[in-house]
């Protein structure tokens, strides 16, 4: 039947994990692993969104995350537009909403906004008529990285389910740790995550997790370490006392990784601070960590993602024609 | 000295300092009531007598607001005394006790005369200004207290700040009491909160937002209950919605301190689920707790505890909510709504109806020291005719503040104000303002 492979996402939008039905995220990763492999060709590009106009909204610095976008959408032959919060009406003053009625008003047919306050991507999704993907807002959700990571752990061990994940660091601010124990919830792998008590919210456990604040005891047998980035700012005393501290006894070093699997995978949603949460021997160790895979699933993953919400919007404007 | 004499003819008598609950008849001499009862006017209305029936509804004193916001000056965009008095007035409210927190800071003698002049020529109920507790509400440097007082200021707060610093807080109360002032304290550390938006739990970290644990409120209590035992001031929680902070001040009262504390109607008529996804009308001060706190305040409200519910009116324009919650203005608005919310607690059977409107009169007015709030010959003439079980929802687009700031919009709700009488003149009849 054509187009089978895009009639599992139902949703207009990609607002967060929170939500979503497994087949759902099976049918994001499976139609991902499409591009995977059209993406290692020498011609990588599709034209399944030509004539489509992308919009990437960025209230908050990024690089990877925007080309990511960027490249996702070019491959697939989207007009791609950037915006960012430097130089923009948002520093004159301009409300979120009337942004997005600005923007809306140019038709464009999907809009990937970053946002550094929880819930204001969901706002915009409701006054705009295109799709909406959620490329992070503020300490919320940032799904495309949960999926990215989801295919990649898969694409390595097969499976989800029935995984030990520790994630470690600074889960208080991260949507990406959110992002990421939603999903593997969903998907029956087991999480823990691993941090010092002033960088867990306080109801972590109600979100179905193992709370550890021992690297050894959280890292014991686990399939795959997670780690997320430390702003710096938050290591001058507010939250840990010091970096060096911190590193000590949180940072993955060999030592640490030791208590894990012995071919357990490493990853990190970039960008790292090498030395701070994370080792540059344990980084770059080509047979376990899966860092630089990460970025390559992103790109595939974001493609699958806009192909999903270009097809569902084209549905639904037949419908709307009929 | 003598006035136009009103009678209030078949009227649900209720007037929760006395107990009285009968139906009967009041009458009122110019702005004071001159006498009530049942078989008042069974002889007949004397000559001269203006009759008004109110049809067997409630005739009660008109409601005491101990915690509203106004705009002006600085925000009249928001909210004038004008447009507060209109809302007020539509919600049975008679005496408004407004906080300081305006631009400029109402600190000063001068501004505390032109509020209550404002107020007296544009409002049309009672407005009994507080005054600042510290200069600026900056929490460092005490206010004429005594000057304040006798320009007008019926309290000293700092508002929707709290007095953080421990040894300012003691003066406070220890200098207040010379002049048998109210200290009225928004309890809340912000040190404990200084980003936070919404109550501290599972729902708030699943949004991803910065929490208000608790223990800001209750530390704060706790810590301003030992001053109250060491000065021996007189204190008044503004809004409690924790329920161990609702413990600490019955256990101050039961040692007898000289303690009062309120509650706002959004701390038993929601909880925090009604933020849901991030709607920005639910966001409020205090903000919306757990349901285990909702319920520890209607607990409060039962037992006496909490003395009073206040609807902490605070208009802000929509502009200032239509933002990411974490940037969206804090506060909801509540004059008209004050009144229906708190009969729920009524119709659930949770507070007999005296008590209930009680703490929206006789409790305030003893709280403040203020004459009002009573149904007795002699007392101002401020009643609240209300029709108890009318069913309705509340329309917001119908609401007369400038602002429409409200998270009950729809809600349904039973029992109504249908005339308002502030000093012995109809300002409000509903179906004609």
């Amino acid at each position: 039947m054509p187009g089978n492979e895009h009639s599992g996402y139902p949703h207009p939008h990609l607002l967060g994990i929170e939500g979503l039905a497994p087949s759902e995220i099976e049918a994001i990763l499976d139609l991902s692993e499409k591009y995977v492999t059209q993406n290692r060709q020498v011609d990588k590009k599709q034209s399944v969104l030509r004539g489509r106009t992308q919009i990437n909204l960025f209230f908050e610095s990024s690089t990877r995350t925007r080309t990511s976008f960027e490249l996702a959408g070019k491959r697939l032959g989207a007009d791609v537009i950037n915006m960012s919060a430097d130089g923009s009406a948002i520093k004159k003053g301009e409300t979120l909403i009337d942004t997005a009625m600005t923007l809306n008003a140019m038709h464009p047919d999907v809009l990937v906004v970053r946002h550094p306050d929880s819930g204001a991507v969901e706002l915009l999704s409701q006054k705009v008529d295109g799709a909406v993907i959620n490329a992070g807002d503020g300490s919320h959700e940032h799904p495309t990285q949960a999926l990215l990571d989801a295919l990649t752990i898969r694409r390595r061990l097969g499976r989800l389910s029935g995984l030990i994940v520790a994630i470690s660091g600074d889960i208080l601010h991260s949507r990406v740790a959110r992002s990421n124990i939603l999903l593997l919830n969903i998907m029956g792998a087991r999480v823990r995550v691993v941090a010092p008590p002033t960088l867990l919210p306080g109801d972590i456990d109600r979100m179905g997790v193992e709370v550890f604040h021992d690297p050894k005891r959280g890292l014991a047998d686990v399939d795959i370490v997670m780690m997320l980035r430390l702003q710096t700012e938050r290591m001058q005393g507010s939250f840990v006392p010091s970096v060096r501290e911190y590193y000590r006894y949180f940072g993955l070093d060999r030592a640490k990784l030791a208590y894990a699997k012995p071919d357990a995978l490493i990853m990190h949603p970039g960008p790292m601070n090498r030395g701070v949460e994370i080792d540059s021997d344990v980084a770059d160790d080509i047979q376990r960590s899966v860092i630089r895979e990460q970025v390559e699933m992103g790109v595939a993953v974001r493609m699958a993602m806009l192909d999903l919400l270009a097809h569902h919007r084209r549905n639904t404007l037949a419908g709307l024609v009929a | 000295m003598s006035g136009r004499r009103i009678a209030y003819l078949n009227a649900r008598l209720i007037d929760p300092e006395s107990g009285r609950d009968e139906t009967g008849a009041l009458l009122t001499e110019g702005e004071t009531i001159a006498d009530l009862g049942p078989g008042l006017f069974d002889d007949g209305l004397p000559d001269g007598v203006f009759p008004i029936d109110c049809g067997g509804r409630i005739l009660a004193p008109g409601l005491i607001d101990a915690r509203v916001f106004v705009g002006e000056p600085g925000s009249e965009h928001r909210e004038t005394f004008a447009s507060a008095g209109k809302a007020a007035a539509a919600g049975g409210v008679t005496t408004m006790l407004t906080m300081p927190n305006t631009d400029p800071v109402i600190d000063d003698v001068a501004l505390v005369e032109y509020m209550a002049r404002l107020a007296r020529d544009s409002a049309r109920v009672r407005v009994h200004p507080m005054a600042a507790l510290t200069k600026g509400v900056a929490g460092r440097e005490m206010t004429e207290f005594g000057l304040l007082a006798e320009a007008g200021a019926v309290a000293l707060t700092d508002g929707v700040r709290a007095i953080t610093d421990s040894r300012v807080m003691r003066r406070c109360l220890s200098y207040a009491d010379t002049f048998d002032l109210v200290v009225c304290q928004y309890p809340e550390d912000p040190s404990l909160a200084p980003d936070g938006v919404m109550n501290e739990g599972e729902l708030c970290m699943r949004l991803g937002l910065a929490g208000i644990p608790c223990q800001a409120e209750t530390i704060m209590v706790e810590r301003d209950l030992r001053l109250v035992a060491l000065t021996g001031g007189r204190y008044h929680a503004a809004a409690l919605s924790t329920a161990e902070a609702i413990d600490a001040v019955r256990e101050a009262k039961a040692a007898g301190l000289r303690v009062s504390a309120g509650a706002l109607v959004h701390s038993f008529a929601l909880n925090e689920t009604a933020v849901g996804s991030y709607r920005t009308f639910a966001k409020t001060a205090p903000p919306l707790r757990a349901e285990a706190d909702r319920r520890a305040v209607v607990a409060g409200l039962a037992d006496g505890t909490l003395d009073l519910i206040a609807s902490g009116h605070d208009p802000q324009d929509v502009e200032s909510k239509r933002l990411p919650f974490a940037q969206a203005a804090t506060g909801i608005i509540g004059l008209e709504t004050l009144l229906p919310l708190t009969l729920e607690l009524y119709h659930n059977g949770e507070l007999p109806l005296a008590r209930a409107l009680g703490c929206l009169t006789s409790r305030p007015a003893a709280v403040f020291g203020l004459p009002q709030g009573r149904l007795a010959p002699g007392a101002p003439a401020d009643l609240a005719e209300i029709d108890l079980d009318v069913p309705h929802r509340i329309d917001e687009d119908g609401l007369r503040s400038k602002s429409k700031n409200t998270p009950f919009g729809d809600r349904p709700v039973q029992g109504r104000v249908t005339r308002t009488v502030v000093a012995g003149e109809t300002v409000f009849r509903h179906g004609r303002d």
